[in-house]
């Protein structure tokens, strides 16, 4: 099987570092100034000879925004299923060895959960789990879905990575979407913070966005976690992964997300830092890259943060999350994944962005569709 | 311009400006604009709102008796879906009028014309009025002409670009050749080139993204509704030819005809 193995191995991680700290004024310019951007404009532009012209990025990014998706906000809300993982994972709190009450919902819960989610006026909805393939294997995962397919537009999961079967088969009973984060795109590195588990094979995650896209997946969402490695070339990796995979399975959409290293009960420190402003020029230099493609931002980041990169390039956001299973009205006293920066509540939120010129849409999908897919 | 009246299937326009319902930054705002526009024929988008939901926020903006509500299937990537997309319109909207969108390729919405046609030929044979956007390729407008689609939509440019009327020798030649109405549907992106189009001979245009992310939308629209009149109205009073060359004084091949 062909796959983005092959791409990935044709690149060197310090070749790469290097060529992106080499970017100059110049490259950023041209970088700035071209109409199709390249990976290597791409470079340029997270590049630290890119600082000076964030302001410029910036505009360019918000603009190129508001002409693709208009001047709106896709809503969604995650909702956590369970906290048992098989995984060591350094930097999570659902790490196996960490010492949680671990919690399954059931049925019942999961509809409790859904109901009050519903209730807030979210209808695209992202189902969250750890990995524990015996008890929240593909099975539980096909029931949760079923439970709470009538009730929602559009469902999405982040999960363990699946075979491509298992995604075909979530597909033709209503899953939309599929997010999954690489973590890191170094390969040593990745062993180093994934030393037991499923998880810790890390070409099998790695592929994983080919066999949703063999499998037909409508969406399949990208991204690095910010701490681990160095920020700017797991961003490299992060769009020569979405490059690649546009020119693979080009009936498929594609989100990135941003998750920074959070605090949580015993965890890790972030290795190499990511400040706002880098987090800004990396978003907008996304932008300018691509078009199309959906940028997420979740309640990681604090309310500040927040209320100004909506105007930024983020296309899609989530509000008064919960990272814990049964988090909204079941077991709320519960450790969380991590912790949530942005408390503030959906209506809040909402006011927020109205108070921008920006409508937030709850409804963007029509789950009934996906049923007649091929 | 009296009794230039656009007719599609069974009903009659006024305005030969179609609107959209993306993009808008409020549906209030949304509303105010296609007031503005005048126009009589608004797409939405069956993924954007809820048919269950009688207190849907879109929806009930666009209640309006000067307005119709012209569903599409946005979203859809084959036949298959579209003909189940537009029989859920039919049903919960209250039109058997549909907007074909087939683009599976979700990166710049180009439609597919292979499943355009499929799916056309299905929805005309289930009574559906049709009205596919697809690319500005002649022969395809026949095709579906054949099928009975009741008008065509090809595209100016891609879709949200604002970039006019890149495919115009295209669309002259679709506009010489079709027998149903042709609807310039997508690139248009400010009001001269809505001109532009209508002084070609298009019957109507379709605008959104220019309307609705433009700073002052209201504005906007009323522009658009004027630019398509003022584009009619010349094309109806016949455009003066362009002059390309100076008259050639000298006759230097054939003034030894008169010699």
């Amino acid at each position: 099987m062909s796959s983005f193995k092959d791409t990935l191995s044709q690149f060197d991680w310090d070749d790469t570092m290097q060529s992106i700290l080499g970017k100059t004024a110049v490259d950023v310019q041209h970088a700035l100034n071209s109409k199709k951007r390249t990976l290597e404009d791409f470079k340029a532009l997270i590049s630290p000879a890119a600082k000076p012209y964030l302001e410029e990025m910036a505009q360019l990014s918000s603009l190129i925004t508001k002409k693709r998706f208009g001047n709106t906000m896709q809503m969604y809300a995650p909702m956590y299923l369970s906290n048992e993982c098989q995984n060591i994972c350094t930097y999570c709190g659902f790490s196996l060895t960490n010492k949680i009450p671990r919690r399954t919902l059931t049925d019942e819960e999961i509809l409790k959960e859904a109901a009050f989610l519903k209730a807030k006026g979210y209808d695209h909805i992202l189902l969250v789990t750890g990995e524990a393939n015996r008890t929240v294997g593909v099975d539980y995962l096909n029931n949760a879905i079923q439970l709470i397919r009538s009730q929602f537009s559009n469902i999405s999961i982040e999960v363990q990575p699946l075979d491509q079967n298992e995604y075909e088969l979530l597909a033709s009973n209503g899953l939309y979407a599929v997010l999954v984060y690489q973590e890191t795109y170094h390969r040593e590195e990745y062993k180093k913070h994934h030393p037991k588990g499923k998880k810790s094979n890390f070409d099998y995650r790695l592929e994983t966005p080919d066999r949703l896209g063999k499998a037909g997946m409508h969406k399949i969402g990208l991204g690095a976690l910010f701490g681990l490695e160095d920020w700017r070339a797991d961003c490299f990796f992060t769009a020569l992964h979405l490059k690649y995979l546009q020119k693979t399975y080009w009936k498929t959409k594609y989100s990135i997300s941003f998750p920074r290293l959070r605090p949580f009960s015993g965890g890790l420190e972030p290795k190499v830092e990511m400040t706002d402003t880098d987090l800004v020029q990396l978003i907008c230099a996304y932008r300018l890259l691509d078009e199309d493609v959906e940028l997420s931002i979740s309640t990681r980041e604090r309310e500040v943060f927040r209320d100004h990169i909506v105007q930024l390039g983020i296309t899609s956001m989530s509000a008064e999350s919960k990272t814990n299973p049964g988090g909204y009205t079941i077991d709320k006293q519960s450790l969380e994944q991590f912790e949530i920066s942005d408390e503030r509540s959906t209506e809040t939120i909402s006011q927020m962005l109205k108070s921008q010129n920006i409508e937030p849409v709850w409804k963007d999908w029509e789950n009934d569709w996906i049923s007649a897919m091929p | 311009m009296k009794n230039d009246i656009l007719k599609i299937a069974d009903k009659e326009f006024n305005s030969r400006l179609f609107t959209g319902t993306g993009k808008f930054s409020a549906s209030e705002l949304m509303k105010q604009a296609i007031v503005a526009s005048e126009s009589e024929l608004v797409t939405v988008a069956l993924k954007r709102v809820d048919v269950k939901d009688d207190q849907d926020d879109m929806l009930f903006h666009l209640r309006d008796n000067r307005i119709n509500l012209l569903p599409n299937t946005s979203g859809v990537r084959n036949a298959k879906e579209a003909v189940f997309a537009a029989q859920l319109a039919r049903e919960a909207l209250e039109t058997n009028w549909i907007k074909l969108e087939i683009h599976p390729d979700p990166k710049y919405l180009l439609p597919d014309p292979v499943e355009t046609l499929k799916a056309a030929e299905e929805l005309v044979s289930l009574g559906f009025v049709v009205m596919p956007y697809i690319h500005a390729d002649p022969v395809l407008c026949k095709r579906l002409e054949e099928v009975g689609a009741q008008c065509v939509m090809p595209l100016g440019a891609p879709i949200g670009t604002n970039k006019g009327l890149k495919t115009r020798d295209f669309l002259e030649i679709i506009i010489e050749q079709s027998k149903v109405p042709v609807v310039v549907d997508a690139g248009i992106g400010a009001p001269s080139h809505a001109a532009e189009a209508m002084e070609l001979g298009a019957d109507a245009v379709l605008v959104n993204t220019a309307i609705a992310v433009s700073q002052n939308p209201i504005a906007m629209g009323e522009a658009f509704k004027m630019a398509v009149i003022a584009g009619r109205m010349a094309y109806n009073a016949r455009l003066a030819p362009v002059e390309d060359k100076k008259a050639i004084a000298s006759s230097p091949l054939t003034s030894f005809l008169y010699e």
